[in-house]
């Protein structure tokens, strides 16, 4: 089963983190993708901060889309980046997921999300 | 109005339905077809043998229903008409009928209270796949329209599928917390039987200790199975005590202890020992011995509140919750007083302003220190607080008590 694995973060804590520890958490991060490297289907990409985000959205009363500064949501928490991954079921999802070095970090979620399967469709 | 005779119907129902779910689910490799099969099969023989008596063999009988219902469903959805056709075969030939043993219950078990569902969702499915419960059934001891009951079971089903939730025993390293996920589950529906006084509450509470004990001895080394089982075996002990003629809750103070029932009290002595030979405390064995306490107390005068408040304070490490924090502060009360209680317990306030027992306990102690204005405003904000008829009643009679 294909799952996208969308990781997020908030900035807002981030700050707090001394540099060292986040270069220590970069790093394991790249020994992470070397380990679960069979069941990547798309390594993904890693993405540039909220503060580089432009958004469209759709207009009011069905008027023309409108360019707006910054991410989609404004919620504190930030989508740092994604990848897709091919496996058997969630349990190996999560058995993955739960070795993403930020989790050590405060405020970090890693969503799982199944893709919708096209393959049947005409 | 059902009848004894129907209870019994039902019971033996529920013992042999999980079974037939979790063998037709591996079988299929489709939880929602196999669980709405035995679902079907489940109505009919409730209907059938309330007309023609129980089968010989319930079991078997259920099982081949079910499996032709199965098939009947295969058909329904087109692309499964191979399967069916290469079912139907084997049923003509005698074929498909599946060993029988009882840990294939389990790894269904733990699919339905998946931490990936909600856990109104985990209680739902599991008292229909596993314990085998109707839709209505199960929206009436939730206190929910069938509608809503059904749709909620719908959603569930889809997430498993979509979402690849396997039906599979985790790895050993996620067994302990995916263990306790299960655990609550079973004691939540303990729970939503616990204060009805009818015989449907009964029957939920009986269904979750035969469920306890199920994964106990499915699981013999994980001491929290022990823990929760010897809980709920405590807990019954006193089901003769908890109401009185009138259907009116009866607190334990007040029970009388001449009715609760030592055979049930020993099984969970055993139990707990069972549990505590394993050397791995956990919050349900700690729940259990707090609940050992007061089952062993000959009276509630001897009370050994000493013992219970060092329990809760080891509780409290492994469950810090509010909730468990009321608690610990009413085996405090006992020991220092109902001040020293009362303060530790505003410190919950916030997070137990909606929780009735929050506003009851406080009401209880204000009374001990004699501020009645404040123990009326608390049994009203409490009364206001809760849907269950005993615990209503109870909190009205406290209002209408004249104050000393």
């Amino acid at each position: 089963m294909k799952y996208v694995l969308m990781y997020t973060n908030r900035p807002d804590l981030d700050a707090a983190v001394p540099e060292e520890r986040q270069a220590e958490v970069y790093q394991a991060i790249f020994g992470w993708f070397e380990k679960h490297g069979a069941v990547m289907v798309d390594g993904g990409a890693e993405l540039q901060g909220p503060e580089t985000a432009t958004s469209v959205k759709s207009g009011t009363n069905g008027g023309a889309p409108v360019v707006v500064d910054g991410p989609f949501s404004e919620a504190k928490e930030n989508v740092g980046g994604f990848s897709i991954i091919d496996v058997p079921n969630l349990d190996a999802a999560i058995a993955i997921v739960k070795e993403w070095p930020s989790l050590g970090l405060p405020g970090v979620a890693v969503e799982i999300r199944p893709i919708v399967d096209h393959s049947g469709d005409m | 109005m059902p009848s004894a005779e129907d209870a019994a119907l039902a019971r033996i129902v529920r013992r042999e339905a999980g079974l037939i779910v979790a063998q037709l689910q591996r079988r299929l490799g489709n939880f929602d077809i196999a669980e709405e099969a035995v679902q079907e099969a489940i109505i009919v023989a409730l209907r059938t043998w309330r007309r023609d008596g129980v089968p010989a063999n319930p079991g078997g009988w259920l099982s081949l229903t079910a499996r032709r219902r199965a098939i009947d469903l295969l058909r329904k959805r087109a692309r499964e008409v191979s399967l069916a056709d290469e079912w139907d075969a084997d049923l003509a030939n005698g074929a498909g009928a599946t060993q029988r043993t009882g840990d294939e219950r389990l790894p269904m078990l733990f699919g339905c209270c998946h931490p990936a569902l909600s856990v109104e969702a985990r209680l739902a499915l599991t008292l229909r796949a596993v314990v085998g419960m109707t839709t209505p059934q199960i929206a009436s001891a939730f206190l929910v329209p069938e509608a809503t009951m059904a749709q909620r079971l719908v959603r569930a089903k889809r997430k498993i599928t979509s979402a690849g939730i396997p039906f599979a025993m985790p790895d050993a390293d996620d067994l302990a917390p995916r263990l306790d996920d299960v655990l609550t589950v079973i004691y939540l529906s303990y729970n939503a039987g616990y204060l009805e006084p009818s015989a449907s509450g009964r029957e939920l509470s009986e269904d979750a200790i035969w469920l306890a004990e199920l994964v106990a001895r499915a699981l013999p080394d994980q001491p929290e199975a022990w823990g929760l089982l010897a809980l709920l075996t405590f807990l019954s002990s006193r089901t003769q005590s908890r109401f009185d003629d009138q259907g009116r809750l009866v607190l334990l103070e007040d029970q009388d202890r001449g009715r609760w029932d030592g055979v049930a009290i020993s099984r969970a002595d055993g139990y707990l020992a069972t549990a505590a030979a394993l050397r791995r405390p956990g919050r349900f064995q700690l729940q259990a011995a707090i609940a050992g306490c007061h089952a062993t107390a000959t009276s509630w005068a001897e009370t050994d509140w000493l013992q219970i408040l060092t329990l809760y304070d080891l509780l409290l490490r492994h469950d810090a919750s509010p909730v468990i924090r009321l608690n610990h502060a009413i085996a405090l009360s006992h020991l220092r007083g109902p001040a020293v209680a009362l303060a530790e317990i505003d410190q919950l306030a916030d997070r137990l302003n909606g929780y009735h027992l929050l506003h009851a306990t406080r009401a209880q102690l204000l009374t001990e220190l004699g501020d009645h204005e404040g123990a009326r405003a608390a049994n009203e904000r409490a009364l206001s607080l809760t849907s269950n008829p005993a615990e209503q009643q109870l909190l009205r009679s406290r209002l209408e008590m004249p104050e000393q």
